[in-house]
């Protein structure tokens, strides 16, 4: 008989915290209606297309080649990064630049984002620090497979 | 006007409100279950760049629906499988006529009874539609020729035996207190006082009584603690085998079923239309006052609370919805027998024996 009576208020109980919730949220939800901005919102959602979650600094978003001054890649064509990569999605071929400082030059940079996994080896790989994944571009999308196959100029 | 076209009017009204109130409550279900859980709930839907808190959701809904395609599986008998949405539709809708709205308005010579159906025995009425509306679940999963259907529907029968005995003990004890099964007459039976300052409510003359009732009458609406029938996450029941606008009708009647549980608990228990210590000239206060009143304030004043009633009961039933699991099947049967019908008993005879001592 106590245990009845124990399930009884348990089950009382749990309606109460939902109701608690409901009207504790439809207060918030009123005084921003009415214009009271700083109290907290009543819900914790973030309605994504309009709104947007602050993307930590270290967070792995889209690659990006970084230039020289002159708006040449970095990159020199050493194929560390295709080494390292995982998902073997990265292709690089080298070509010779005039400049004898710099030597080799990418020709041909390739990364096919449908099979890359953004784990960020090439970014800690990369030598001349040339590639990086801090564009904060979340939303990758695309129509077609090709179109998400990265070449040079959609990357730098 | 002749009686015929009063009646019609009366059904119109009534079932236009009845089909609004079931679609707002899809909108109120969506809103509701989102703010309980910190979250906002459907609100894209917008018309000319207005969202009006996701309002417009039902329509969207509606016209998603009537573009579906509209299915028959090959191995379904087709024309039950058509029928069964229309059955539940049809007892569901034909249930809340026995409900009485407000009372009798005096126009002129004429008066008119705010109820469609004010038969001798609404309450039985009322019960036996309640109970056939089954009928279309039942048919839905048979007629579908599926497994997982036809043992939703089988479940749903099970179910509604071992509650509707629960049920009918419970509102014994109010034909008891209020004798009679006309439900305007429940209803004004109610609208006097105990002991001089306590309303004759039915929650108040019928405790355990109302207990059971509000148990037995969230398990006949079908929704989640006892949703056996549907059991998405595990046979997806009666409807798998529905889509589109027929399976749209499902879900509607189970809106319009809450509407009827509400309505139905209001009048039983809750004094229907009676408001506390408002008679037909006015408030008189418990401790003796009197504030005078025109009657047409007085019945739209009770013909409102009778709406905030309902609605009071329709946001609990959805309250219960989202809090609480859906309860195993044994356990289910363990509540209806073992639980509910000993209680209904204990209550007939509890009732039985103070209205014999008075």
């Amino acid at each position: 008989m106590r245990n009845a009576w124990v399930l009884f208020w348990a089950i009382i109980k749990g309606g109460l915290i939902t109701a608690r919730h409901f009207f504790v949220n439809l207060w918030f939800h009123f005084l921003r209606l009415i214009g009271f901005k700083k109290f907290r919102p009543g819900a914790v959602t973030i309605q994504y297309p309009e709104q947007t979650r602050p993307i930590p600094s270290r967070y792995r978003a889209a690659h990006r080649l970084v230039k020289r001054p002159d708006g040449k890649p970095r990159c020199v064509a050493c194929q560390m990064c295709v080494t390292v990569c995982p998902s073997e999605c990265i292709i690089v071929e080298a070509a010779e630049d005039p400049d004898p400082e710099v030597q080799k030059i990418p020709s041909r940079f390739e990364i096919d984002l449908t099979r890359c996994c953004f784990c960020g080896f090439c970014v800690e790989a990369c030598p001349e620090d040339a590639i990086r994944m801090d564009t904060k571009k979340i939303d990758i999308a695309a129509r077609a497979r090709n179109d998400l196959v990265w070449n040079l100029d959609d990357l730098l | 006007m002749s009686p015929g076209l009063v009646l019609l009017i009366k059904i119109v009204v009534v079932l236009a409100w009845f089909v609004v109130l079931a679609l707002l409550l899809t909108w109120v279900e969506r809103k509701q279950s989102a703010v309980m859980q910190d979250r906002i709930g459907a609100n894209r839907a917008k018309i000319l760049g207005l969202r009006m808190f996701g309002l417009f959701q039902p329509f969207a809904d509606a016209i998603k629906m009537m573009f579906k395609e509209d299915f028959v599986p090959p191995f379904a008998d087709k024309t039950l499988h058509t029928a069964a949405p229309f059955l539940s539709f049809f007892f569901t809708g034909v249930a809340i006529t026995a409900i009485p709205f407000g009372p009798p308005l005096h126009l002129g010579r004429m008066v008119l009874t705010l109820q469609v159906y004010d038969g001798s025995a609404a309450l039985l009425f009322l019960l036996a539609m309640l109970s056939l509306g089954l009928y279309g679940i039942l048919v839905a999963g048979w007629a579908s020729g599926n497994r997982w259907g036809l043992i939703g529907s089988m479940r749903g029968a099970a179910q509604l035996i071992s509650y509707e005995v629960g049920l009918g003990l419970a509102l014994v004890g109010v034909i008891m207190v209020y004798p009679s099964l006309r439900l305007s007459e429940v209803v004004s039976a109610q609208g006097g006082l105990l002991f001089g300052f306590l309303p004759r409510w039915g929650i108040v003359l019928q405790p355990l009584g109302f207990c059971i009732f509000f148990v037995a009458a969230v398990a006949e609406t079908k929704r989640v603690p006892f949703d056996l029938p549907e059991g998405e996450s595990e046979i997806i029941g009666f409807s798998t085998e529905y889509g589109g606008l027929k399976w749209g009708l499902f879900m509607l009647t189970d809106f319009m079923e809450i509407i009827v549980m509400a309505a139905l608990m209001t009048t039983l228990y809750f004094g229907g239309w009676q408001l506390p210590w408002l008679a037909s000239d006015g408030v008189h206060w418990p401790w003796g006052g009197h504030w005078a009143m025109a009657g047409g304030l007085v019945a739209a004043l009770q013909i409102i609370g009778f709406q905030v009633k309902i609605a009071f009961f329709c946001w609990l039933q959805i309250l219960i919805r989202w809090t609480y699991p859906r309860i195993r099947y044994d356990q289910l049967m363990d509540m209806g027998w073992k639980a509910l019908i000993p209680l209904g008993a204990l209550n007939i005879l509890g009732t039985g024996l103070l209205l014999g001592l008075k």
